[in-house]
């Protein structure tokens, strides 16, 4: 227990530390979140825009 | 094997292939590296624990340096063989690149008040990054400023191409000028002035965070190919309702 607080207190600079390393994380995650939901929305789309075509395809 | 990589479909494939290599990879070695700095590492003699922020602000500042180079490689590509696959390269590193940059001086900021005393001074090296995350906005907002997208990302690349110049000049801002930022201690012609203890997972986070941006941009130029046949196949069924 005490171990754990002596390392989150990071030597007397917690205050600079971990805030460097959570907005780190959490910039990152939130840019490859949201180029994941870009692409799967893209995906989602295109899928049943090519099942509309195909339908118009085979009318013609 | 650049032309064979070049075309769209090809990439589509062999991104898919990748993409889980570059997920697990970045995140390995993310994980490793924040293990070794966090905890195996020894704290600095001079800077104490503080110094532990190197591990994220190093491989931040390496990226937003390292993004800009490929957008402007990949910007020349577009410009000069009109490739599509380059120009969307391009288009999906400026966003990453922009997050590294805000990182970069966001943790810089964070680590100058402790050990510089001041959150900020508006030395070469400093001013320099910041211009570089204003270039990276220039970009993006250059990019979608026109109504035909051609048009903007012709302009957007000669933007990048020309703001490459400042790259060489936040590498070298270091020894060019006096400035507070310390020289560079890991890529130097004397080799590293690091101890491997931190030297590790410095290198651990400099390369989870380079497959992270590989993961990203290609999660992005996939689904920019993918807007793009949208748009296309929009185009088409406007054009059969109306013949």
């Amino acid at each position: 227990m005490e171990s754990i607080l002596k390392f989150l207190q990071m030597g007397g600079y917690a205050a600079y530390v971990w805030p460097c390393f959570i907005l780190t994380a959490a910039v990152l995650v939130a840019m490859l979140v949201s180029s994941m939901r870009f692409m799967k929305k893209s995906e989602n789309i295109l899928k049943s825009l090519q099942g509309d075509d195909k339908e118009t395809d085979g009318e013609a | 094997m650049l032309h064979r990589f070049a075309n769209p479909k090809r990439f589509m494939r062999l991104s898919g292939l990748l993409l889980p290599w570059m997920a697990g990879l970045a995140i390995a070695l993310v994980a490793a590296g924040l293990f070794m700095g966090l905890i195996v590492a020894p704290a600095d003699y001079q800077q104490g624990d503080s110094a532990r922020i190197m591990y994220v602000h190093v491989p931040n500042a390496w990226m937003a340096m390292f993004c800009y180079t490929a957008m402007a490689v990949a910007s020349a590509v577009s410009l000069i063989w009109k490739h599509p696959l380059a120009d969307l390269a391009a288009k999906s590193s400026a966003p990453i690149g922009a997050a590294f940059t805000f990182l970069a001086l966001f943790t810089g900021s964070l680590w100058g008040k402790p050990m510089w005393g001041t959150w900020w001074v508006w030395d070469a090296r400093l001013t320099s990054v910041l211009v570089l995350f204003f270039l990276y906005l220039g970009y993006m907002a250059l990019y979608n400023a026109f109504d035909d997208p051609t048009r903007g990302s012709k302009a957007a690349a000669i933007l990048a191409l020309v703001g490459f110049v400042n790259v060489p000049i936040i590498k070298f801002s270091v020894d060019w000028w006096n400035t507070l930022h310390q020289p560079a201690s890991v890529i130097k012609m004397s080799g590293p002035a690091i101890d491997a203890s931190m030297l590790w997972p410095l290198l651990l986070m400099a390369f989870g965070f380079k497959f992270l941006y590989l993961w990203i941009l290609f999660l992005r130029m996939r689904g920019e190919i993918n807007t793009n046949k949208i748009r296309m196949i929009r185009l088409r069924q406007i054009h059969g309702q109306a013949g």
